[in-house]
């Protein structure tokens, strides 16, 4: 079976003052993840106090390089099929996002994988995986 | 301090209805308190402790208290989605242990089917949830972030469709003869590989129900319950926890129930080999393997072999579970199923499931919840209980 990726509307990302600084890179196209400035470890999803220490915490550019940990095709939420997958990025951290630009059914755990950004109707462009 | 004996469940009460349009949350609540209390021998006036979550009308206990007519003197609104009314039950025996409260009243209800809120749903959260603004433009809905930790599973483990599909023919075989069951046909392997598939590798028939209702539990002292005229349940053991994605390092291959089961093992004093029979969440069959594995019922990794070939079907398998038929088959009231599986483990206890899936002897009992998503953060709950 094949399932060719199809771009789906996409809602405007949450912006907020914890938020804001992710979404301008994306826009230009750079991935973010924030780092310990005490305990030195990146976490993920980004908040202001270290997860693993309580530390305060920084932006940093993520590699956009990974493997994929999990994936699955979603073909019955709406008219669009899509693959919902958790990422290990090469930094060591594990995101929630979507396979795309390619053949869905082809994707499989441990593949390479890198970021590409899909357009928001608004201008904001959300960060996204396609093999390779 | 120890909840150990030190309370009892004295009441248990599933609603008959699985579609509710002409009722109210709230009214669904009073039904299911009222049914409760009757199942006790209580009273209204008799409670003096009460018990809601996320699914409670309004400002929860400040709403659900006025409304129903209580007058307490303890309150706890725990929510960790479907899993909270087993944490409930645990909390409420702490209540009455450290002399709170003397009889607790915990209440759930809602209306999903009516409203068209079902797994394939976008999850009901608002934007300051700190996960949102990360997780919610890639779609999670509820099927796909189950779908993630079995995909995993059969990676790791190389668990099969054919073994997650003994989980829903095992409740199938229990919903028959269940007459407010949703789903009552029986079904086989093959039925579940040929229902369409919904996110890989979870089919339709790998995915509890959407239902309308509710349930609702007392739990009371022990010299209270001695003097009711139901067979006595006593609470052995319970524990709890969160699960999350710990700060990015993600592992799908296990549950919360790593955590919750062995605590309330111990508090028991018991091992998985004791138990006759298991209430285990089943809003997914992968939830179902995954939590019997973590609670020790079978070496990780070894889920599918343990449920395959009929192994929770009551007289049948070595380990009968949900003889109600589970959120698989019977009911899932409000998106949550955690009471559902408290009151048919006391059905068990009492001798009062029906004949056909009827544990001989059930002395001993567990449940198990999970609430919330399987694949990024959920609650788990233990409860086990014992017959006097």
């Amino acid at each position: 079976m094949t399932t060719a990726y199809q771009d789906r509307p996409l809602a405007p990302p949450v912006i907020d003052p914890s938020t804001e600084h992710f979404w301008s890179a994306a826009r230009d196209h750079l991935l973010k993840i924030r780092r310990c400035t005490a305990c030195h470890k990146v976490h993920w999803y980004p908040r202001a106090v270290c997860p693993f220490c309580m530390g305060d915490t920084e932006w940093e550019e993520a590699s956009g390089r990974g493997t994929v940990y999990s994936l699955t095709v979603t073909r019955r939420a709406g008219p669009i099929a899509y693959a919902l997958a958790y990422v290990t990025l090469d930094e060591g951290v594990t995101l929630l996002t979507n396979i795309v630009d390619c053949d869905l059914d082809s994707v499989r755990i441990g593949d390479r994988v890198r970021v590409t950004f899909k357009q928001t109707g608004d201008g904001n462009a959300i960060p996204m995986f396609t093999p390779g | 301090m120890t909840i150990r004996r030190q309370a009892c469940v004295v009441g248990a009460y599933e609603h008959p209805t699985r579609k509710a349009p002409d009722k109210t949350a709230a009214q669904l609540h009073a039904e299911c308190a009222r049914g409760a209390l009757a199942d006790a021998g209580l009273t209204l006036q008799d409670v003096d402790g009460y018990f809601c979550a996320g699914d409670a009308p309004g400002l929860g206990p400040l709403s659900m208290v006025d409304y129903l007519g209580l007058n307490v003197r303890h309150l706890d609104t725990t929510d960790t989605g479907g899993s909270a009314y087993l944490i409930h039950v645990s909390h409420a025996a702490q209540a009455i242990a450290a002399g709170k409260c003397n009889v607790a009243l915990i209440t759930l209800a809602g209306r999903p089917r009516t409203e068209a809120s079902s797994g394939v749903g976008p999850r009901n959260v608002t934007a300051a949830t700190p996960d949102v603004a990360w997780e919610m433009p890639y779609a999670p809905v509820t099927v796909n972030m189950y779908a993630l930790a079995a995909a995993r599973h059969m990676h790791e483990f190389g668990t099969t469709s054919e073994q997650l599909a003994w989980i829903k023919v095992a409740a199938a075989a229990h919903a028959q003869h269940n007459p407010h069951a949703m789903l009552r046909d029986v079904v086989t392997v093959e039925d579940v590989l040929a229902s369409p598939m919904i996110s890989d590798p979870l089919r339709k028939l790998d995915c509890c129900v959407v239902s309308d209702g509710g349930g609702a539990l007392v739990v009371a002292r022990p010299e209270i319950a001695r003097s009711l005229k139901r067979p006595v349940v006593n609470i052995l053991g319970a524990g709890e926890t969160v699960k999350g994605q710990a700060g990015g390092h993600v592992d799908l291959t296990y549950s919360g129930a790593v955590v919750s089961g062995p605590a309330a093992f111990a508090e028991a004093g018991v091992t998985p080999r004791d138990i006759q029979y298991a209430s285990i969440y089943d809003s997914f069959t992968i939830t179902v393997l995954m939590q019997l594995e973590d609670l020790g019922f079978c070496p990780k990794g070894q889920g599918g072999r343990f449920v395959a070939d009929g192994n929770l079907i009551s007289g049948v398998g070595k380990l009968p579970f949900n003889t109600d038929g589970g959120g698989l088959c019977n009911n899932h009231p409000a998106n949550r199923g955690g009471i559902t599986k408290v009151i048919e483990a006391v059905r068990q206890l009492r001798g009062e499931a029906h004949p056909k899936v009827q544990v001989p002897d059930c002395r001993l009992a567990l449940a198990q919840g999970t609430g919330g998503l399987l694949g990024s953060r959920h609650g788990s709950a233990t409860l086990i209980m014992e017959r006097v």
